[in-house]
């Protein structure tokens, strides 16, 4: 029986032999492979030998998982231990405790009851009080003009609020090209591309250009959502004195002859119209130049000028006559004195179609809502074909700032704005001298600027202050960067009367007055 | 919860409450409001807002007791019960057709949210317990995935040629590649060949324009391109589609109702914008509402609004983690919690795509060794993943990795952009689903974009997070306040769905969803699609692999006036090309019937029906020829590939929907 079935398997095994063999020899070049095993054998066993383990070393090595070729510099923990170690970790607590300062700033954080404008009704604990507004970016009101909120209406009757998608998936209206269209022209500039927020426009503009390797140089003084872009680019930076030239000149210098050598990679300047930590302007006519002598780019973010600067309100390209053209990249937004909501960029076809691929808030966020669109579109028309508003804003400044005219008020000036004289944000600041005098640091000046703030509000004037740069969170002074000056910042309306601005202008005059006159007396 | 049961829109509130409205302003000095909802009634304005949004409730309740949802009872003759005979009165007898300005409204209505055609279409949407599986990925055969690498192969030696002539014959078209008077080009020619070479072949799928409101039906503005898609023709006319696209999971895109009504009294009574940011004096009483309705809806103590979705993520994480802090993320999640977690400071470091053993892994790794060099302990560690994610259409295993949570000691930040709304049997996103006290998660982030058809996005947390993340989180610092219309979209879809506004209309919207969804999923697994994801999620991924099949299926969908997304590389792996439907509350049996039937006749015509069937799909139990129960090796053998007829899918779909899917 043993016996019948060992020769069954004999002839299994045979039988498969020969299926083998037969469809081996059926494979093309089956022949050759095998005269040459034959006659490599016949010829040389060795050789065969170590072909043999080659051939077996190779498979190994194919299958072998890959590894560090890095000594490891771990040490190597039971399972026991890991567990105490983890039993053993306590982390801090997500948010610490608020100080008292911190609990005051939240609660004093004003809540306005109804709509924003010149004059708007703030909440108080017994009720709500009219004040004067001098804190919102809508220097003109167009936030409650009536053609335009029927505008956005009719918007809304037809598009409904959100667009629910991102651009690329079907989020793209017709109002957004439309929107996009008037924004070009308006600036001078081939194209747009509309964004869903003004804030962050530039955080994702820098990285979609500036790459790991690439250069960029930027001003001291430029606001967050700027630093945040280059943060995320991973370029390299170097940093000049805030709007100064020389510096500049300095520094494009040193960039140019480090890399002379080296392969050509992108290069940019990136600076503010408007700036928002100091509010002075920027020099652009000197800036296009250094752009053609040194080719460097210009990523220019006018969030504070657009709308603003300019018979027009086209910016710093219409305020310092420059062609928008020699801009690489204007950005702007349309949440602030427009009124309406989002950002843009404008700059050549491939600049701006580049955006609509590899700019991560354009491609991974939803589109604007289209009644924000057309708002803005309206409130753009509206301003472009009033420059008397540009005039009449002009105007209030200059109430305001005279208000801290020295010569007129020789005893009662303790702070001066540092703003431009064309900035509807009044930024103003302790004069230098008085801070040496009495030797005021700056979180105390910090605080001294609080306190006017409230001074204000006791007294029916809005106002607010210029914050610090939020830091990174347990980062030590080492790695500190620029932080502005404390200041007041003071938004003047082109719809108040002169009178109202002088009426107002007198009230934070007054208070900055009675806060300072405290603190010399202490 | 007394403000549970306060309905601020329905009773006007007296004048004697103003004195708790007085003590209610003071905000953050009480640590919870008793009466959130009576905070701003007192204003004599604010009760004209309410009281608009009441009439445009009642005329919209009004509407629907005219036009019932049941198609044919309106046919039924009125008869009075109590005498048994039929009315005299001409207006009340039987039905009348609408004036032709009726019907067009009601068309125009209907294009948006689709009427519900039976009772039977509804669903909840809840987690039924025990073990979350993992979703069976099934995969195609092998000819598909060699082909698919083939046809990569091929795209990518033609784009070589074509770029080998071009650089040599049409020069000027390569230009802004090349250095130009000592500028470097603002594209990498290697960076933009994908661009180039592939996605512009099919750049006709993407960024279609649309007009009109994304509702049931998606207007797109016809285009057709001369130049092989680098520039499009606008003809002027315009194409109405069923809308698989837009992200309106609620049916919340509407541009009449009361979530409308609501918005327009709002523009007229507050203006547009506040044109300032949250830290100065951006912050109105509608801020306030909407951030207490937020809270409470999440069940959490607190929350604040952004104006962009984006932007909360990429704010929060910079102003809760810093250095010597650890991130853990899910690989697959959104860019905006990628840019957040990069701005913070901290370290961060990802999982594999919900896989609990993994990240479990990585956990106990880097607690046992600390940051890296110093090997210090960690600061704070947070655990970052997303509630439904929008290309697989899977949930996180929250029930895991809150086990998780109470042995590692981390911190959980869960992203809802796209499950809050749709997940879960009140629509508080996946706690809700999984029944989850949301006390267990220390931070809940959403987008208000998706399922409110509004904008911008929201962080659920303790009152010491959001009191912090107030004076820390610079979106609220500097960025710009939502604005008032948007905010009052959130706060009336909210309402509806709570049940405050239109009570019964939130409810049928949640449950319409759930069934909607998977009666579309079973019904593709049904015809031999492979689908991604969980059975409960609104986005269904059907899997394309070949590139040619993106644009293909784009259009075949187009042909029968439907659109869809495809996405492919980089968005997703190289092999792994898909069309991504997302399914709505606006849809009806009719329009997923008309989406199936359009599936089943291009899954034929472009070879997409490979499914195994080990993801679903087969003939239930006790009806298949073959035993499914026996698991492990003879699993793979002995299931059928699911390939019904489409008559049999429709047929048994409303029925099978309510079953586990498996």
């Amino acid at each position: 029986m043993d016996f019948q079935n060992l020769q069954d398997v004999q002839h299994q095994v045979l039988h498969y032999a020969n299926v083998t063999t037969s469809q081996f020899q059926r494979l093309p070049g089956s022949a050759i492979a095998l005269r040459y095993i034959k006659s490599s054998y016949q010829n040389d066993p060795v050789r065969s030998a170590i072909e043999l383990v080659l051939v077996l070393f190779a498979v190994r090595y194919l299958l072998a998982p890959s590894y560090s070729t890095q000594k490891p510099n771990k040490i190597r923990l039971t399972e026991e231990e890991v567990d105490d170690l983890v039993e053993d970790w306590t982390p801090e607590p997500l948010a610490l405790g608020l100080s008292t300062i911190e609990e005051a700033e939240n609660e004093k954080r004003p809540v306005v009851v109804g709509p924003s404008g010149p004059k708007v009704k703030i909440a108080t604990a017994s009720g709500s009080r009219h004040v004067t507004n001098l804190a919102s970016w809508s220097f003109y009101n167009f936030g409650n003009n009536e053609i335009i909120k029927e505008k956005a209406i009719a918007s809304l009757r037809r598009y409904g609020v959100g667009p629910c998608g991102p651009p690329n998936f079907y989020g793209t209206q017709d109002v957004h090209m439309k929107t996009e269209a008037e924004i070009a022209a308006h600036i001078g500039a081939p194209a747009c591309i509309l964004y869903a927020q003004g804030f962050s426009t530039i955080s994702s503009v820098i990285p979609a250009f500036s790459k790991r390797g690439d250069i960029i140089v930027a001003d001291r003084a430029v606001n967050y959502p700027i630093r945040k872009g280059i943060q995320v680019s991973r370029s390299t930076v170097y940093w000049y004195d805030h709007n100064d030239m020389e510096d500049l000149k300095r520094v494009l210098e040193t960039v140019v002859r480090s890399q002379a050598k080296k392969p050509l990679t992108r290069r940019f300047i990136v600076t503010e119209g408007l700036f928002e930590n100091v509010g002075d302007m920027v020099n652009l006519p000197k800036l296009v130049e250094f752009k053609h002598q040194y080719k460097f780019r210009i990523i220019l973010d006018e969030t504070w000028s657009y709308g603003v600067l300019g018979t027009h309100g086209r910016g710093v390209t219409e305020q310092q006559n420059v062609d928008p053209n020699h801009i690489d990249m204007i950005i702007g937004s349309l949440a602030g004195p427009l009124c309406a909501g989002g950002g843009f960029c404008a700059g050549s076809l491939e600049v701006v179609e580049h955006q609509r691929i590899s700019s991560s808030a354009y491609t991974f966020s939803a589109a604007l809502p289209a009644m924000l669109a057309t708002t803005a579109s309206e409130a753009l028309a509206m301003r472009e074909q009033t420059p008397e508003l540009g005039v009449r804003l002009r105007e209030n400044i200059d109430a305001l700032r005279d208000q801290f005219n020295p010569e007129r008020y020789p005893k009662s000036v303790w702070l001066f704005p540092q703003s431009a004289p064309e900035n509807p944000v009044v930024m103003l600041v302790l004069k230098p001298e008085v801070v040496e005098s009495l030797g005021i640091g700056r979180d105390e000046e910090d605080r001294l600027m609080a306190e006017m703030v409230e001074e204000c509000l006791k007294k029916d004037v809005l106002i607010t202050r210029l914050k610090p740069i939020p830091q990174i969170l347990g980062s030590t002074a080492r790695d500190a960067s620029w932080q502005p000056r404390p200041a007041l910042k003071v938004c003047v309306s082109a719809v108040l009367s002169k009178k109202e601005i002088e009426a107002a202008g007198t009230v934070v005059r007054r208070a900055t007055y009675g806060v300072m006159e405290r603190r010399k007396r202490r | 919860m007394p403000a549970v049961t306060f309905d601020s829109s329905t009773s006007p509130t007296p004048s004697s409450t103003s004195s708790t409205d007085s003590t209610a302003r003071k905000r953050s000095s009480l640590p919870k409001m008793s009466n959130p909802f009576s905070f701003f009634s007192s204003s004599p304005k604010r009760k004209s807002a309410e009281a608009a949004m009441m009439q445009a409730v009642i005329a919209q309740q009004q509407a629907l007791l005219n036009s019932p949802s049941s198609p044919g009872s309106h046919l039924l003759p009125t008869i009075c019960l109590s005498s048994g005979e039929q009315k005299s009165n001409e207006t009340q007898t039987l039905f009348q057709p609408p004036s032709p300005e009726e019907a067009a409204k009601q068309a125009r209505a209907h294009s948006q949210f689709g009427p519900l055609l039976s009772k039977a279409h509804l669903h909840s949407s809840q987690f039924p317990g025990g073990e979350f599986p993992e979703p069976l990925e099934d995969e195609p055969p092998y000819y598909y995935v060699l082909t698919t690498y083939i046809s990569y192969l091929i795209l990518i030696i033609f784009g070589h040629v074509r770029d080998f002539f071009g650089k040599r014959f049409r020069k000027e078209r390569y230009s802004h590649l090349k250095a130009r008077n000592g500028f470097a080009p603002l594209n990498d020619d290697f960076d933009n060949f994908y661009v180039r070479r592939l996605k512009m072949r099919i750049n006709d799928c993407f960024a279609r324009p649309t007009t009109g409101v994304p509702g049931r039906f998606i207007t797109l503005l016809d285009r057709d391109s001369d130049d092989h898609n680098l520039t499009f023709r606008y003809s002027g006319t315009t194409t109405e589609t069923l809308n698989m696209s837009s992200y309106n999971y609620l049916g919340f895109a509407q541009s009449d109702g009361p979530c409308a009504d609501a918005v327009e009294t709002t523009v007229k009574k507050y203006g547009i914008s506040m044109a300032s940011s949250r830290g100065e004096a951006g912050t109105s009483d509608l801020h306030v509402e909407v951030e207490n309705l937020i809270a409470e809806f999440m069940g959490k103590p607190a929350a604040m609004v952004f104006s962009m979705g984006y932007v909360t993520n990429a704010g929060a994480f910079p102003a809760i983690v810093g250095k010597g802090c650890l991130i853990i993320s899910d690989e697959l999640n959104h860019a905006s919690i990628r840019f957040g977690a990069r701005i913070s400071g901290a370290v961060v470091t990802a999982f594999r795509h919900n896989n609990m053993k993994d990240l479990e892994r990585v956990l106990r790794e880097n607690i046992a060794e600390g940051q890296p060099r110093t090997h210090r302990p960690w600061k704070k560690i947070l655990v970052a993943v997303e509630g439904l994610y929008s290309m697989e259409g899977t949930m996180c295993n929250l029930p895991a990795l809150v086990e998780l949570k109470k042995k590692y000691k981390f911190y959980l930040f869960v992203d809802e952009a796209h499950s809050v709304g749709a997940l879960g049997a009140g629509g508080r996103g996946v706690c809700d689903y999984f029944g989850i006290d949301p006390a267990h998660i220390d931070i809940l982030m959403g987008t208000l974009t998706k399922s409110f058809g509004a904008n911008g996005g929201y962080i659920a947390a303790d009152k010491t997070i959001i009191d912090k993340l107030r004076l820390t989180n610079p979106a609220a610092l500097m960025g710009e306040a939502p604005t008032p219309p948007v905010l009052m979209q959130i706060a009336s879809s909210l309402k509806i769905i709570i049940g405050r506004l239109v009570p019964g209309q939130g409810q049928e919207r949640l449950q319409r969803l759930t069934f909607n969804a998977r009666y579309l999923r079973l019904g593709l697994k049904r015809l031999g699609f492979i689908v991604y994801g969980h059975d409960d999620s609104p986005i269904i991924p059907v899997m394309l692999y070949n590139p040619a099949k993106m644009p293909a299926f784009s259009h075949e969908m187009l042909k029968r006036n439907i659109s869809v997304v495809v996405v492919g590389y980089p968005a997703t792996p190289l092999i792994s090309s898909r069309a991504r439907f997302c399914v709505s509350a606006a849809h009806n049996k009719e329009d997923l019937d008309r989406m199936l039937q359009a599936c089943d006749e291009i899954g034929d015509v472009l070879q997409l029906k490979f499914s195994s069937g080990i993801a679903g799909g087969s003939l239930p139990e006790g009806e298949d020829q073959v035993e499914v129960k026996s698991k492990g090796r003879a699993r793979a053998n002995s299931i059928v590939p699911p390939r019904w007829p489409l008559d049999d899918v429709i047929r048994r779909g409303v029925e099978d929907t309510k079953k586990p899917l498996m």
